[in-house]
């Protein structure tokens, strides 16, 4: 017995004196990931999660100027519309190469957009692609000469520029491609800042520092990308120093780190809306002065505050503030007043009819939908509204709700991230849009004057007037309350003192272009 | 003995093939879609069906069925769509992770385990018994992820003694010594519950070996009363056990599920776990797979160390 328990503190000895504990190095910054990434083939994803490593490995036509979402030139030095908006012309930037040392050109810029759209194109097989319905209206893209490149339109698509400065719009090298195939995603190559060193699966994804970068050579020397999927465990890292960035840190959380002075938080509002949409039509919500009632009972400032612990901000109407260019400034969110509340439904002559509200479990961009959802719950009874929560699985609430609330249920949670002021209203506010029409207006709002804004700001190419537009159906929209409107959620993350620099983007995306480590 | 492991081996094939029907029908039922998964917002009608189209989900059930266990025959697994890669490697490299996890919590179990076990047996009724039955019985209830996360916050946030997840070091990591460092919490944490299940029954075990009479021989004869314990009784009270070691390695496995998240141990558990939420049906059906033949082949193993010991069976 003396023995084997000498044994053991030997070995135990033996693998604590071993080198102490691993200190990240400085000029290499480790980022604590939610996840292991799908693919590093931006054409090929679709999360956030991945967006933080592709947005330093490639570069697009265009990017999102810092600091907001309005569109700049990257790849591109310069473009053109046409006044009929169907015709777009690139003038590319010259002398820029690949990670794998081939030349970007408008060949290059050709060969991406047609794998992804062309479904005869040899490498059309290396997808799925599929958020590749971002470029849908493209008719043709034609290489006019080595440095200019021409989208030509099936009709005026005012998001086409945003969307092309979302990752899905990230130019990745064709020798690459060629050469790896389907496994691209697993040997990316692009012109980003920084090149790909290696893929260690569940384990890692390192990068290093492009030193011929055209954008200017960044300070890190390298960048790893490490998932951790538990929260609890990627907050344990942080504050042992395992990592040196933690994004999407939960609530009860931010707290701790605010008070550390060996840490820094970050918080971004995002191009993000939590709402819950409303069945408007059958049931109680068919009249929109229940409807009303709903924005009006529900207390947005304590969900918030104590649910979200600060974590987002209200939200005022379906533009996210984030869009800075056409959200209505003037909108006030609907205050928190049940005894409004409860006259707007004695004159609707609303009989108490129980609802039922869809809440789901977790999901992309959904908080703490349990929380909130119980809490709702119970600001609606407050009023005389009794609810019924049911609660389903992520996957199983979506293919619930997406094909629409008739005869199912009066109300559901939903969460949306997007990169262009058209597309959530676009997508789930028409009447041409309702799901049976391959939309997402799951609780059939149709108000004729919406549609037309929406679309004649789709077909506008001059952005002051598509803001006008923007602003014009958000004021519509507020007052029929066919959801009601809760939070705009804002990123965060948390980084050592070790970090500087360190910014985040109303995108949502992870810049480390010009972050430095010490 | 060959034959009998022959014969147990050709009767686990169709347990499997059972296994791989009734994995693939839940996957089926179960609502949402790897395409919706994979679209999330952006699942209209129209993406849904394309997507679906383009990863070869449009056939019929049967016929994905036929052409994945076709495949299965000449040694291909599929692709994980989730993860762009082929199943079987990531399912290799995941078990080994497991394995690694999971042996050295059951070799770790086993040998405190049975320690505990027979020195509380010897002392029955002692402090030492009571010490060890009650710290047993706390190990038995604790709830795994909880002790991890608590592993976690003492001896890695407060006295930095070891990493908190993981199972290399990001940098200059890879060799034995570092991956023994990493491995040190979780396995601990996953070893505790089985090591007092393995504890209880040696206890039980060894109790009623000691009262044979065999025993009393053997006292009787003057024997050193170590050896008595040793070389009579608890080879006897083995055989009890082993058994229970062989079903505990199912259990120890099924619980890497939860430690594997806590620590974020590149295991098969978590794995799984992924690949049911973003609906990778070959991922989920190449794990279940491997893992279910993983649980025969240990279950073989702990009736043929049982055969081994008890002459009575051979």
């Amino acid at each position: 017995m003396k023995r084997f328990l000498a044994a053991v503190a030997a070995a135990l000895g033996i693998v604590l004196t071993a080198p102490a504990m691993a200190q990240t190095p400085p000029g290499v910054l480790v980022v604590g990931q939610i996840a292991e990434p799908k693919s590093l083939d931006p054409h090929a994803v679709t999360a956030v999660n991945d967006f933080r490593i592709l947005v330093n490995l490639y570069d697009g036509l265009v990017r999102f100027k810092d600091g907001t979402l309005e569109v700049e030139p990257a790849l591109a030095e310069s473009y053109e519309v046409s006044d009929d908006g169907t015709t777009y012309t690139f003038t590319l930037r010259g002398g820029v190469t690949f990670h794998d040392g081939t030349p970007f050109d408008a060949e290059a810029v050709v060969f991406n957009f047609e794998r992804m759209l062309d479904e005869s194109h040899p490498f059309h097989d290396t997808g799925p692609f599929p958020l590749s319905f971002f470029f849908s209206a493209i008719d043709t893209v034609e290489a006019k000469d080595a440095h200019t490149v021409v989208f030509t339109l099936k009709e005026p698509y005012a998001p086409f520029l945003s969307n092309l400065a979302y990752p899905t719009g990230l130019i990745v090298s064709p020798a690459a491609v060629e050469e790896y195939g389907k496994d691209f995603g697993r040997h990316p190559s692009g012109t980003g800042a920084f090149k790909f060193v290696e893929w260690q699966p569940n384990s890692r994804v390192v990068v290093e520092k492009n030193a011929d970068w055209w954008g200017g050579a960044p300070p890190l020397q390298a960048v790893v990308f490490r998932p951790i999927t538990d929260a609890n465990t990627r907050l344990a890292e942080m504050l042992s120093g395992g990592i040196d960035v933690m994004v999407e840190t939960p609530p009860d959380a931010v707290a701790t780190f605010r008070d550390d002075p060996a840490f820094t938080v970050y918080e971004q509002a995002g191009p993000h809306l939590w709402f819950l949409i409303l069945n408007a039509k059958e049931g109680p919500f068919a009249d929109k002065r229940v409807r009303q009632a709903a924005n009006y009972a529900i207390d947005k400032q304590a969900l918030v505050e104590n649910i979200l612990q600060g974590t987002a901000e209200i939200a005022a109407g379906p533009t996210p503030p984030a869009f800075a260019w056409a959200h209505d400034d003037g909108l006030e969110p609907y205050p928190h007043d049940p005894d409004k509340a409860k006259a707007l439904l004695d004159e609707a002559g609303y009989d108490g009819a129980p609802l039922t509200f869809y809440v789901t479990e977790g999901g992309s961009g959904m908080l703490d939908p349990v929380a909130m959802g119980t809490a709702i719950q119970a600001d609606l009874e407050a009023v005389g509204m009794p609810t019924r929560i049911e609660t389903y699985e992520w996957n199983t609430f979506l293919g619930e709700v997406n094909p629409g609330l008739e005869g199912k249920a009066d109300m559901a949670e939903m969460a949306w991230m997007t990169n262009d002021p058209d597309t959530l209203p676009f997508l789930t506010l028409r009447t041409a849009a309702f799901p049976d029409k391959g939309g997402f207006n799951s609780g059939y709002y149709s108000n004729p004057q919406v549609d037309e804004l929406l679309e004649a700001a789709r077909r506008s190419t001059d952005q002051d007037e598509r803001a006008k537009l923007y602003k014009e159906m958000q004021e519509i929209v507020v007052d029929d309350a066919p959801w009601v409107f809760v939070a705009n959620w804002k990123q965060n993350a948390v980084t050592s003192d070790r970090v500087e620099n360190f910014k985040l983007q109303p995108s949502f995306f992870l810049m480390l272009q010009e972050v430095a480590k010490n | 003995m060959i034959a009998y492991v022959a014969k147990r081996l050709l009767a686990a094939v169709p347990v499997l093939f059972g296994l791989t029907i009734i994995v693939f029908l839940i996957m089926a039922m179960i609502p949402g879609d790897p395409a919706t998964a994979i679209l999330g917002s952006y699942a209209t009608p129209e993406n849904v069906e394309r997507l679906n189209r383009q990863l070869g989900l449009d056939r019929s059930l049967v016929e994905q069925y036929l052409v994945w266990i076709t495949n299965l025959f000449h040694g291909d697994f599929g692709r994980s769509y989730a993860l762009n890669r082929p199943v079987i490697d990531e399912v290799m490299e995941r078990l080994s992770a497991t394995l690694l996890l999971a042996g050295t919590a059951l070799v770790l179990a086993s040998v405190l385990g049975l320690l505990a076990g027979v020195v509380s047996a010897v002392r029955q009724y002692g402090w030492t018994d009571r010490i060890v039955t009650f710290l047993v019985l706390v190990g038995i209830s604790m709830p795994a992820f909880w002790l991890g996360l608590l592993l976690i916050l003492l001896f890695a946030v407060t006295w930095r003694l070891f990493p908190a997840s993981g199972m290399v070091a990001i940098y200059g990591g890879g060799g034995p010594l570092d991956i023994l460092r990493h491995l040190v919490l979780p396995a601990v944490t996953l070893a505790v519950v089985a090591t007092g299940v393995i504890a209880r029954l040696t206890r039980t075990a060894m109790l009623e070996v000691l009262r044979q009479d065999y025993i009393r021989t053997a006292r009787a004869k003057g024997l050193r009363e170590r050896r008595v314990i040793f070389r009579h009784a608890f080879v006897a009270a083995l055989v009890a056990v082993v058994p229970v070691i062989g079903i505990q390695a199912g259990f120890v496995l099924g619980g890497a599920v939860y430690v594997e998240t806590v620590f974020q141990w590149p295991g098969i558990g978590s794995m799984l776990v992924n690949a049911i939420a973003t609906r990778d049906i070959l991922l989920v059906q190449g794990g279940v797979l491997v893992v279910a033949a993983a649980y025969v082949l240990f279950n073989l193993a702990a009736d043929v160390v049982q055969t081994l010991l008890d002459p009575r069976l051979r």
